[in-house]
């Protein structure tokens, strides 16, 4: 069981009070009405899935509530640094990888 | 019943503690304080089991956690049977009974035996390559005739009884191992003011202090430190010591799962107590004190019950008091042996010799040896074993030729070197190390917080090993971040005469390539040296695969004794150093974890929480029988009078369109939606209107993912302008709370609203019939009930029973309808009232199932009954219900996509069977043409299924392609027996005009 | 006119009580889901007649009366004496989100010595005084049942769940107390 850093408690918590969400720094198109197939394609079902550091929603479920977003490095499944929703997508080059 | 080889002048063990137990049947005595191993030792009995392949008479190797061949099973009663159970850790209590495995008639004669005379033919890769043809006999004979030869002891055939445990646990230093290193690295972290957990998988920690008779520790033997230490740990506050337990799995940041045992050494356990407890422990800083494992030597008939190893012997004769022979042969390529060929003729035991491989061993303990009267044979192997079921002669020659030499012998024990346990250094993804001075994988590069002492960490001498910990103990304790860390690290004096060298691995002398030699390598797979050569020759060049092709190392032992052996064969034959062939991969669990363990808790009615609603106690009162929806037990129906299933619901169809019927309704899902912004977030999470919903309205709502397929329904009642209560079906409620918070929190953040779940505040009990509003009035307090005051589709808060209440005039069965929320806990008591009025006007209580039929006769969808996540609005016959003019809400673009706007889909329809009485099965295939061939084209598939009692005949709702433009069309649903002919029909069966709603 | 309705809470009738151990249904008490910005809160403070903490896993309490930080906008307002909660609220004009939860949640006493070790069965979370001090409080798991944990005491806890729940909390709390 990881032990995650919730941005909104300020403190790691055990993994079972979290739920996973999916890819992070996606937006729902402002326009999403109007948007052609392909974009929304692009939006709603291409994911990048990489190997190595992806970043991802979580919600701390179980906790308070909030969803944030992490880097997570999908082959040493090490967390490599959690934030606040709306903050912007951490400069991979400054993250520590270990 | 006596022990003839327990000396009196020997072990720790109390003479008068006698315990008795039974062996196949046959009556022995033990000393309490014994294993299963030890006692049986005691009484001369060496033969154990039978090897899992060859049935070959095998008995005690060891004296602890590795032991590959004393597996017996426990009987403790008819549903207690464990198999597989290492007497070497078994602790003796009174009435034990064990029984001997993988034996047929009978251990000492064994007919599956003849697999030994077969050997040349079971070799590595034999089932591999020779069940391969025909393909279909695999399934019929091979796999059920090996199934049943093979296995490991038998399973019980009744559930088991026990309960087990489970504890979450933190701490700043977990010390694994609770030898003299353990002991010493908890003492030094729990003196700096640590929360320290030492978990030792014996009884009594000590660990190797437990033979090792030449240890001093702060000027007493070993051993009476270790216990003087344990309990002054154990009174610690700021220690939990946990004997019986073994660490078995080193996980991701610093957590690892330990097993107690609790119960499975005491005569008479409380049945109320649990047998073991998993305990998740997390750790800032981990202490691995794991020890190091004796190998055995790999030479011709190894096996014989009666071969051991040398450090097994010394735990048996210096802590058990029990002689492993009369007159026994030692045989080592390492000094630690001599100790136990010492230590025996010291008791009086006659050494018949001592076998050293190497050509000139030196020092002290050879000295020893010889001074005692032991004859050193250096430079001699043992070349082979005689004896059917133990071992009574050994066979010797010299290694660089010369006359052999049979020796008499009863026992002969052994040892190669011994290979330090970094099982959890190595699962906590640490690299290891291959030193190549002393031939053996060490802790290299830590990858999580934690460190290895004493034999686990290479360090040989018990001062240093002592000192080790020490160091390490006080660092973890600052590590972690103990304040108090200013405590000086303890000083123990600690040396002892045992002596160490490095030893062999590998095949000895008389077992090296080109020899047809039975020279086993792992005893429980029956893997030998020629089979990992084999499998080399075969073309296997990772480990990995000489591993899986001759399954070395991956019996439940997990090759703990083997694995270096193997791996220096393997090399050998591959001519490539060890560490370029490298280690297989070691994963949890170290040692056998039973899944009682594991489930801890969560059996039976702790499974998962089963969740009932406040008028459930009424429901089973009132001879409901329940279903489970979700967690939730719901009333299903309620027969009455002897009444079935069919003639219940039926009855109660009948009662609500005629009078009236009382529904709980509780489970369903209740969100509250408050904010200045509520209306706009409700228009961007359903396909509807709502900022023109008037307060005191409701309106059905449709829920849908961003792909424009349903998600979830509910009514949805405006208590303000700024409020409204949100309904989700029963089982959608909390993903779709998850759902409408995701998108408040990540997309739409800026919107002032609020979502509250209030599922379980509010009991719901629906009142459904023309007679529902007679059977409410006098309950209800401060609202008009009129049509025109409230009309179908309205909310209202007031007073019900005289507590706050919110009532909707809402209807999922087509009738005048009430559904009264009242907070729950008043549920009951408001329950019992409508009850009571209802039974003035011949109400009955309903249960889901009736609840379903009625709907279903009205065409109301069920969320995931009618619809799977491939079903728009439009399909199921809802696009009323998008908001033609809004520019947003969730899946307004998918509901877009080709797919979803193309011709032809599947879509919700009603079907009537040609006969009237048959009632399709829910989930049949539809197609158009009965008569084609098999495999036939589907067009579609029923979705709810029943007999209606108020239409008089059955009735179905189905998917259908392109089902819209098919009314009047004939369809078949092909069954076993044939195809029955429906009719395509609109999906409403009753009241089509909606009449009743105003009845 | 009918009776007024009877109250009758999830865990009628039960308790448990062991060496080193007692578990305790708490009494009816009034409860508030309250969801407010950062600027509303010195005048739900006010209203309410205690300060709303904000800091994470923490909670402040006066009286009979307390408040618990679930979330940076959430917070269980309990009152042990059912005081009318969202009426206090009512009256503030600042924007936030008051819903009455009096019913959906149940509250369970787990006190004595061995009350950490208990709520070990099921909780993950560190418990210890250094990290889970009195005052503490935190929405989290107990098995498979979301719990709120609240520290009342050195040797005392109050547990929060949802009613449903509350048989298999107690049930799962008995189980581990029973295993002296």
């Amino acid at each position: 069981m990881l032990l995650i850093h919730c941005p909104y408690c300020e403190e790691e918590r055990p993994e079972l009070e979290f739920r996973h969400a999916g890819e992070a720094h996606i937006a729902r198109p402002e326009n999403i009405a109007e948007i052609a197939d392909e974009a929304f394609q692009r939006y709603f079902f291409i994911r990048a899935n990489p190997k190595g550091v992806t970043f991802e929603r979580w919600r701390h479920i179980h906790g308070c509530g909030r969803f944030f977003n992490a880097a997570r490095d999908t082959v040493s499944d090490r967390f490599l640094m959690t934030y606040r929703v709306g903050e912007p997508k951490p400069d991979l080059r400054k993250i520590d990888r270990k | 019943m006596t022990q003839p080889f327990r000396l009196p002048t020997a072990g720790r063990l109390d003479a008068a503690g006698t315990v008795s137990f039974t062996f196949d049947g046959k009556a022995h005595a033990g000393l309490a304080g014994d294993t299963l191993a030890s006692a049986l030792l005691a009484n001369g009995v060496h033969l154990v089991g039978r090897s899992f392949k060859y049935h070959r008479p095998r008995g005690i190797l060891s004296a602890g956690a590795e032991e590959p061949n004393a597996l017996v099973g426990i009987h403790r009663d008819p549903a207690r049977k464990t198999p597989n159970v290492r007497a070497t850790v078994q602790e003796l209590y009174d009435g034990l009974a064990a029984v001997s495995q993988n034996r047929w008639p009978s251990l000492a004669f064994d007919v599956g035996a003849l697999n030994d005379l077969g050997a040349p033919f079971f070799s590595a890769g034999f089932y591999y390559k020779t069940f391969m043809w025909p393909r279909a006999a695999w399934e019929r004979l091979y796999e059920p005739v090996i199934r049943r030869a093979a296995g490991l002891g038998t399973a019980p055939d009744q559930p088991d009884p026990d309960r087990y445990s489970n504890r979450f646990a933190h701490c700043d230093v977990l010390v694994v191992g609770g030898g003299a290193a353990g002991l010493a690295a908890a003492l030094a972290a729990s003196e700096a003011g640590a929360r320290v957990i030492l978990a030792d998988e014996q009884a009594e920690p000590g660990g190797s202090l437990r033979f090792e008779d030449g240890a001093f520790i702060d000027g007493k033997p070993g051993w009476e430190w270790a216990q003087q230490t344990a309990a002054q740990l154990a009174a610690r506050d700021n220690v939990r010591l946990l004997t019986r337990t073994t660490g078995f799995g080193y996980y991701a940041q610093n957590m690892l799962g330990l097993v107690e045992c609790l119960t499975d050494h005491l005569a008479a356990p409380d049945p109320e107590a649990p047998r073991e407890r998993l305990w998740q422990v997390r750790a800032k800083r981990v202490v691995l004190a794991t020890g190091a494992i004796e190998r055995h030597m790999v030479f011709p008939d190894n096996d014989r019950p009666g071969i051991m190893l040398a450090s097994a012997a010394r735990a048996y004769l210096n802590h058990f008091g029990v002689a492993v022979g009369r007159r026994v042969a030692v045989y080592t390529a390492d000094d630690s042996a001599y100790a136990a060929a010492i230590d025996l003729k010291e008791k009086g035991v006659e050494i018949a010799a001592l076998v050293d491989l190497r050509p000139a061993p030196q020092g002290a303990h050879v000295d020893e040896a010889r001074a005692l009267g032991i004859e050193v044979l250096a430079g001699h192997a043992v070349t082979g074993t005689e004896g059917r079921l133990r071992v009574h002669r050994v066979n010797v020659a010299p290694v660089n030729g010369g006359a052999p030499r049979r020796i008499e012998a009863d026992a002969l024990v052994t040892s190669s070197g011994w290979t330090p346990a970094v099982h959890l250094f190595s699962q906590s993804r640490g690299k290891l190390a291959f030193n190549e001075a002393t031939q053996r994988f060490l802790p290299g590069q830590y990858v999580q917080d934690a460190v290895s002492v004493g034999a686990g960490n290479g360090t040989t001498g018990l001062g240093e090993a002592i000192a080790e910990a020490l160091q390490a103990g006080g660092k973890a304790a600052k590590e972690a971040g103990v304040s108090k860390a200013r405590a000086k690290v303890p000083n123990l004096e600690a040396g002892s005469t045992e002596r160490w060298s490095s030893g062999m691995a590998g095949a000895a002398p008389g077992a090296e390539a080109g020899r047809k030699a039975m020279a086993f390598v792992d005893f429980q797979n029956d893997v030998t040296a020629k089979d990992i050569r084999q499998a080399v020759q075969e073309g296997m060049r990772s480990i990995e695969h000489v591993k899986r092709f001759t399954t070395t190392g991956m019996a439940t032992d997990q090759g703990k004794t083997s694995n270096l052996h193997a791996l220096t064969i393997a090399s050998e034959m591959l001519g490539k150093p060890i560490p370029e062939v490298g280690l297989t991969t070691f994963r949890p669990p170290y040692t056998p974890v039973t899944f009682g363990a594991l489930v801890g808790h969560g059996r039976g009615a702790l499974f998962e929480p089963t969740r009932r609603t406040p008028i459930h106690a009424w429901a089973e009162a009132h001879g409901a029988v329940f279903e489970d929806v979700g967690q939730w037990k719901r009333a299903w129906y309620f027969p009455s009078g002897g009444e079935d299933m069919h003639a219940a619901v039926a009855r109660e169809c009948r009662t609500v369109r005629q009078s009236a019927g009382i529904f709980d309704a509780s489970t369903l899902g209740k969100i509250e939606v408050v904010g200045p912004d509520a209306a706009r977030f409700m228009e961007l999470m359903y396909t509807n209107p709502w900022q023109k919903l008037a307060v005191g309205r409701c309106r059905y709502g449709i829920m849908l993912r961003e792909d424009g397929f349903i998600y979830d329904d509910g009514v949805v009642g405006r208590l303000a302008e700024d409020r409204f209560h949100v309904t989700t079906t029963t089982g959608g409620a909390p993903r779709v709370l998850h759902h409408m918070e995701d998108y408040l929190q990540t997309e739409f953040p800026d919107l002032k609203v609020w979502l509250t779940s209030t599922s379980e505040q509010w009991a719901t009990i629906a009142v459904q019939g023309p007679k529902s509003r007679d059977i409410v009035a006098p309950l209800v307090e401060g609202i008009d009930l009129s049509d025109e005051a409230m009309p179908h589709m309205s909310v209202r808060e007031g007073r019900v029973c005289g507590v706050p209440a919110r009532l909707f005039r809402i209807s999922f069965t087509g009738e005048r309808g009430f559904e009264i929320n009242v907070p729950a806990d008043y549920g009951l008591s408001v329950w019992e009232a409508v009850w009571a009025e209802g039974g003035k006007h011949g109400a009955c209580a309903y249960g889901t199932e009736t609840m379903h039929v009625l709907r279903a006769e009205k065409g109301f969808i069920i969320v995931g009954q009618d619809t799977d996540g491939t079903v728009t609005p439009d399909d199921a016959g809802l696009a009323w219900a998008i908001g033609r003019k809004k520019t947003d809400f969730v899946g307004i673009r998918g509901l877009k996509r080709p797919d979803l706007t193309a011709p032809g889909r599947r879509q919700l329809v009603g079907l009537k069977t040609f006969d009237p009485k048959t009632v399709l099965e829910e989930g049949a295939q539809i197609v158009a043409d009965p008569n084609q061939p098999v495999p036939m084209k589907m067009i579609g598939f029923v979705t709810s299924s029943y007999w209606s009692e108020n239409c008089g005949r059955s009735i179905a709702l189905a998917l259908v392609e392109n089902g819209s433009h098919r009314m009047g069309e004939r369809l078949h649903v092909p069954m076993e027996d044939g195809a029955i002919e429906v009719e395509v029909v609109p999906t409403v069966f009753f009241d089509e005009k909606g009449e009743r709603t105003n009845g | 006119m009918a009776e007024i309705a009877r109250r009758m809470s999830a865990l009628e009738g039960r308790a448990y009580e062991g060496p080193g151990i007692a578990l305790t249904p708490d009494p009816p008490a009034s409860r508030l889901s309250l969801r407010a910005p950062e600027a509303s809160l010195s005048a739900l403070s006010k209203a309410l007649g205690l300060t709303l903490p904000d800091k994470p896993k923490t909670a402040a309490a006066d009286g009979s009366r307390a408040a618990l930080w679930l979330g940076p906008d959430e917070w269980l307002v309990i009152d042990e004496e059912c005081a009318d909660l969202a009426a206090l609220c009512a009256s503030v004009s600042a924007l936030h989100s008051a819903v009455d939860i009096s019913h959906r949640n149940t509250a369970i006493l787990v006190t004595g010595e061995r009350a950490e070790d208990v709520l070990g069965a099921g909780c993950p979370q560190d418990l210890s005084p250094t990290r889970f001090p009195v005052g503490a409080a935190s929405r989290t798991v107990f098995g498979k049942a979301e719990i709120v944990l609240w520290r009342i005491g050195e040797e005392a806890f109050r547990i929060e769940c949802w009613r449903s729940f509350s048989d298999y909390v107690f049930s799962l709390l008995e189980k581990a107390a029973r295993e002296a």
